[in-house]
């Protein structure tokens, strides 16, 4: 599977946009998964009871969903050698419904030395940031 | 009320190594339909080794799942004084100093980075070093932030 090539990327370069949606099976899911079992993720009257909106999508599995696309841009899972953020904003989840997170990825930093490009990732619920420096070096 | 929030003095301990995590194939390929990751390496072993690995890759975030088995040691223990209904997710950050696959057995040493108080709120830091458990190797730093709010 072949990857980008390093001196094909310029700063300012997207190199994946994509649609993530959450509805609650999905968080189960991932509590499962992760072995997160914060009621605050599966139990509307948990989460409403400490002040939340509603039961909110963990915040790593936002961030997990929000690098898939970095992985597949790479060709290769292992190349994503660093990867952080903030959680900014939480993302409810109302039952029976299909919440949409918009991801988009940059390249921000081109690094000849290293071959690594850093992608800013901005990720997006209803127009407002859920992730704060969401930043990925790729190794190419 | 400060006394709701985590014990500072808790800032600068390292745990004692983990038991070893085995990671399984089919751990992660839960794992990575959990998160909806769709690389073919991270299912599939043939697609996995014909980019050089033993066996399928962890997705970037997989580590998590081993760190916060670890952060259990400290998260838990009544004496750091954590409540957990108090607790918002700051930050995260993974530094891979090598892919994780399936038939790694990986050991896992928490540190606790800081423990501040501002304004009623503490910021804990934690940090897992995780490395293989035949060499000692490292293999990923995972460093987590939370927020614990105190009784207003």
């Amino acid at each position: 599977m072949g990857g980008p090539v390093f001196e094909d990327l310029s700063v300012g370069d997207v190199v994946v946009t994509e649609t993530l949606r959450f509805d609650r099976e999905r968080l189960v899911r991932y509590a499962g998964a992760s072995g997160d079992f914060n009621r605050i993720h599966w139990d509307e009257a948990f989460a409403t009871g400490v002040g939340l909106p509603n039961v909110i999508v963990h915040g790593m599995l936002t961030m997990g969903a929000a690098i898939g696309p970095v992985e597949e841009w790479a060709g290769d899972p292992g190349a994503v050698i660093d990867y952080q953020t903030r959680f900014t904003r939480p993302v409810p989840v109302p039952a029976d419904d299909v919440v949409e997170v918009a991801v988009s990825g940059a390249v921000a930093v081109l690094d000849a030395e290293a071959r690594t490009a850093r992608v800013d990732l901005t990720v997006t619920a209803a127009g407002a940031k859920v992730l704060g420096k969401a930043q990925a070096v790729v190794r190419l | 009320m400060t006394d709701t929030l985590p014990d500072p003095s808790f800032a600068g301990r390292e745990y004692p190594p983990t038991a070893p995590y085995g990671v399984g194939r089919e751990k992660l390929r839960e794992f990575a339909a959990a998160v909806g990751a769709r690389h073919p390496a991270h299912v599939d072993p043939d697609a996995a080794r014909g980019l050089g690995y033993a066996d399928v890759v962890a997705p970037a975030t997989f580590a998590v799942v081993i760190a916060q088995a670890a952060e259990a040691q400290y998260i838990q223990d009544p004496a750091a004084a954590i409540d957990f209904s108090r607790v918002v997710h700051a930050d995260e950050r993974f530094t891979h100093h090598r892919p994780i696959v399936a038939g790694d057995e990986l050991v896992t040493v928490l540190h606790v980075d800081s423990v501040v108080h501002r304004a009623g709120i503490a910021m804990v830091t934690t940090r897992c070093e995780i490395t293989a458990a035949d060499d000692g190797a490292p293999v990923s730093t995972v460093t987590s932030t939370l927020a614990v709010r105190g009784e207003s």
